[in-house]
């Protein structure tokens, strides 16, 4: 037991903490530098990986911290994806900004969203996003400058002239799809990293506290002081905004979008979900540890096609049943590994 | 005039359908709190499964559904029985996660025993048989008899909740699972006799979902959708609720539709968005949450 | 009949029944008092099936049933009256009392027509909500419900919570009739004087522990003081 003579405080962090941060500066490092010599099929599957993985990372924050489980996250995929579009092909603005305002966009359109699915409680409001997708597939589809139900293509010179192309181009003595690729590799890079990093400060917040106490009780937390409903939408948009801006970039790298594409619960949603899951939800570790095992089967087993679905789909079943935890839920238990210290603990001191 | 009153009839009759499609989705949410975001797919599971009684044993549709039905039983008895009872709890994210595996499963379980090709169970005469109602307007026998079984349906279930003992242990597993218990009812039991009544009124959907149109293996999702507006706008826990709100869905997809074909399923979720938004516990609410 | 040996009980980590020798003799009324918290309701939970326990823990007619479903153990023949009544609120009070016939045991005394015989004001109210009826009418009909599955053992959870002392007397009034059929009475009462009065033997709990066990006869004031409180 503690006496009133040593005060206690709460800390965040650990013995891990300097070796996480100093190992994950050098594997930074090391993804940075990675186009200059890796491949050009590794560069576009690691794009991939990072898209998957900010995706990941928001709907856990969404699902695994906020409470607010949505099947419907397809919906801020597609939007970004059309407002790139949009602002590229129609506004004329450079892709990379578009990107951003992309994210600005989606996290907009995410207050009027949130307005009518926030009336819906636990799995009524996974649905209930769900159909505020199909909404906006449908809404998009009658768009006809873009392409309406069969979408459209992005013109090359919209896809080449994305700022800093013409530097990569010459300092790297590549041609303009190698520079491409490189660019969208180290924006999604950005994305995938800043993500992880953003969220990591969230949690460590004050605001991370807040959710940690929502997700445990909302009674309790509303009790102490936590306004609920505003620090699930501030979640909701930010996670919207975020989701956005990596569908922007998925179809900058695609160059080609159509409704069903845009706003398919099953490559936004589905796969997104089982990555968090498989790697363990509600920890920042899992979601980049399922990001890996979903790549490697994606990669080696997607050509049994239906299979494969079927497949993950029981994959998804087996884990809810045996090992809700996930990977990193398996792992951290047996070894109290951490990688991104979020718990607080009480630290006494004389 | 005549043109907007055809409309309307068609509206109320395809709200029939969704009704149907509700029905089961209904039942589920509320005896057990369970949403089934496989629901749909299983629709389309049981409309495969008449198709194939149908075929295989040359029955009218009718009779084939009759035999379908205690398949479908049977089989939603186990699936509760065996898989989805274990993932109830306070937590939803099981349920959800499993029953969206189900659902890529049946899919593509569907997709690889039937491959995407569109069907049709065949009824012959009745696909296309109308009755004049006078003054140019009529009124299909298919769409009919639709919205006349799920009328049936809905009057048979309850009188099954509220007129037999099946019904009160329904009733009372789901207002408190854990007193129902000490009643000496086994809450597995329960849970599974309900998914199997509820994939019994799935396999009536089936049938008329698979006799009015095409269908194909990947329209499942959909129909959840369908079904869980008309869910949400009837009200949690009233099936009467449930077939109103199956009626407005398919009122404004049929309005909708008249004035741009392109706006039928987009006007039937927007009627969902405006009751929510208006009305967030449906028109009928009667259960608690 | 009944009788626990060394019954532990946890919610989670927290450990609410340290090791629980009782003893239920058939035709037996036994009373469980002790302040809050000292886990009385937790040792009728846990004999009804609701807690986790050892097979060992929990013996009727020396056979082990500890840790049986609480549908299991009611067919065995033990129905419990839980705290607060718990009646279904979608259900009328006649529905009520028929629910409880599911985990009924072959045979026995009781039907619709007894337990309103026992509690005429049910049969007036019969096809009222459940949640129409006064606290003491909604005791009866969780008494009348426990009662329609014929059990030899009844457990009653502060039946008397909430309650004016004459509708306490008149539900007390019964349970001479509920024994004339053959049930043995295990049951948790706040109030002591209501126990001693009603109770063949009384077990006091305190902090999860059996402090005192006796006949209300040879018990004193002073002795059910410290084992209540401690001291």
């Amino acid at each position: 037991m503690y006496t009133s003579a040593q005060s206690v405080r709460a800390a965040v962090g650990g013995r891990f903490t300097r070796h996480t941060a100093f190992a994950g500066a050098a594997l930074l490092l090391l993804l940075v530098a990675l186009p200059t010599f890796a491949s050009r099929a590794l560069v576009q599957d690691l794009i991939f990986v990072f898209y998957m993985l900010a995706l990941a990372q928001y709907w856990n924050l969404l699902a695994g911290y906020a409470g607010l489980i949505s099947v419907g996250q397809q919906a801020f995929v597609g939007l970004g994806g059309y407002m790139l579009f949009a602002l590229t092909v129609i506004v004329g603005l450079d892709p990379l900004l578009a990107i951003a305002l992309a994210g600005v966009i989606a996290g907009l359109l995410a207050l009027p969203t949130a307005f009518v699915v926030f009336r819906l409680r636990g799995a009524y409001f996974a649905i209930g996003t769900w159909v505020v997708a199909e909404v906006y597939r449908l809404v998009l589809a009658q768009w006809k400058q873009l392409g309406g139900g069969t979408g459209t293509s992005l013109p090359p010179d919209i896809t080449n002239s994305v700022a800093g192309i013409e530097g990569v181009k010459a300092l790297f003595d590549a041609r303009t799809s190698a520079a491409r690729d490189m660019i969208l590799y180290w924006t999604a890079l950005v994305l995938a990293a800043g993500t992880i990093i953003a969220v990591y400060l969230i949690l460590r917040s004050r605001h991370g506290l807040a959710l940690a106490a929502i997700r445990d009780s909302e009674p309790a937390a509303a009790s102490a002081g936590v306004d609920n409903f505003r620090a699930k939408l501030s979640v909701y948009v930010a996670t919207a905004a975020g989701t956005g801006m990596v569908g922007a970039l998925i179809y900058l790298q695609k160059a080609r979008i159509s409704p069903d594409s845009a706003f398919a619960v099953l490559d936004w949603t589905a796969y997104v979900i089982l990555i968090v899951v498989i790697g363990g939800i509600g920890t920042i570790e899992g979601p980049i540890i399922g990001v890996l095992v979903f790549t490697l089967m994606q990669y080696y087993l997607a050509g049994y096609g239906t299979w494969y679905l079927i497949l993950l789909g029981a994959l998804a079943i087996l884990i809810m049943l045996f090992a809700p935890k996930g990977i990193w839920g398996y792992v951290s238990e047996r070894t109290n590994l951490v990688l991104f210290p979020i718990r607080r603990r009480l630290i006494a001191s004389e | 005039m005549t043109v907007w009153l055809d409309t309307l009839l068609q509206g109320i009759m395809l709200g029939g359908l969704y009704a149907l499609f509700a029905a089961g989705l209904s039942l589920i949410f509320g005896i057990m709190r369970l949403v089934n975001l496989a629901h749909g797919d299983l629709i389309v599971l049981a409309a495969f499964v008449v198709l194939v009684v149908t075929s295989a044993l040359g029955l009218d549709p009718f009779l084939a559904a009759l035999l379908s039905a205690p398949i479908l039983f049977a089989f939603g008895y186990a699936l509760q029985y065996l898989l989805l009872n274990r993932t109830l709890g306070r937590d939803i994210l099981p349920p959800l996660l499993v029953t969206f595996g189900l659902s890529i499963i049946v899919q593509n379980g569907l997709l690889e025993a039937f491959s995407a090709d569109s069907r049709r169970i065949g009824a012959g005469a009745l696909e296309t048989q109308s009755l004049p109602l006078g003054g140019g307007l009529a009124v299909g026998v298919m769409p009919l008899l639709t919205l006349a079984s799920a009328v049936l349906a809905i009057l048979a279930l309850n009188f099954l909740f509220y007129r037999t003992s099946i019904g009160r242990a329904f009733r009372a597993t789901s207002d408190d699972p854990e007193t129902a218990q000490l009643m000496g009812i086994d809450n597995r039991r329960i849970f599974a006799l309900a998914m199997g009544v509820a994939m019994t009124v799935v396999t009536v959907a089936a049938l008329y979902l698979g006799m009015r149109a095409n269908f194909d293996p990947t329209i499942g999702p959909a129909r959840l959708i369908y079904a869980f507006e008309a869910v949400i706008i009837g009200g949690l826990g009233s099936l009467w609720g449930t077939l109103a709100g199956g009626i407005i869905i398919g009122l404004a997809q049929a309005i909708g539709a008249r004035i741009d074909p392109e706006w039928q399923i987009l006007a039937g979720h927007v009627a969902f968005l405006v009751v929510l938004v208006l009305k967030p516990r449906g028109l009928f609410p009667r259960a608690v949450d | 009949m009944l009788e626990t040996r060394g019954l532990t009980a946890f919610y989670g980590d927290f450990q609410a029944l340290y090791g629980i020798d009782a003893l239920l003799a058939a035709g037996e009324t036994v009373a469980i008092i002790g302040a809050n918290g000292a886990g009385k309701s937790t040792f009728l939970k846990a004999i009804a099936g609701l807690l986790p326990s050892p097979p060992d823990a929990v013996r009727l007619d020396g056979v082990a049933i500890g840790g049986l479903a609480p549908a299991k153990v009611t067919r065995l023949g033990i129905s419990l009256v839980p705290e607060g009544r718990k009646l279904f609120p979608s259900l009328t009070v006649e529905e009520n009392l028929l629910i409880g016939t599911y985990g009924r045991a072959p045979g026995g005394h009781w039907n619709l027509a007894r337990v309103y015989a026992l509690f005429p004001v049910l049969a007036e109210r019969r096809h009222a909500p459940s949640t129409a009826l006064s606290g003491g009418q909604q005791q009866m009909a969780a008494i009348g419900r426990a009662l329609m599955a014929n059990p030899r053992i009844l457990l009653c959870d502060e039946i008397s919570l909430g309650l004016a002392p004459i509708v306490i007397r008149d539900i007390y009034n019964t349970v001479p009739a509920i024994k004339a059929e053959g049930a043995s009475v295990l049951l948790v009462e706040q109030d002591i004087v209501q126990a001693m009065a009603v109770a063949d033997r009384v077990y006091c709990f305190q902090e999860g522990r059996v402090s005192l066990a006796g006949r209300p006869s040879e018990l004193t004031r002073e002795q059910i003081h410290t084992a209540y409180f401690g001291t």
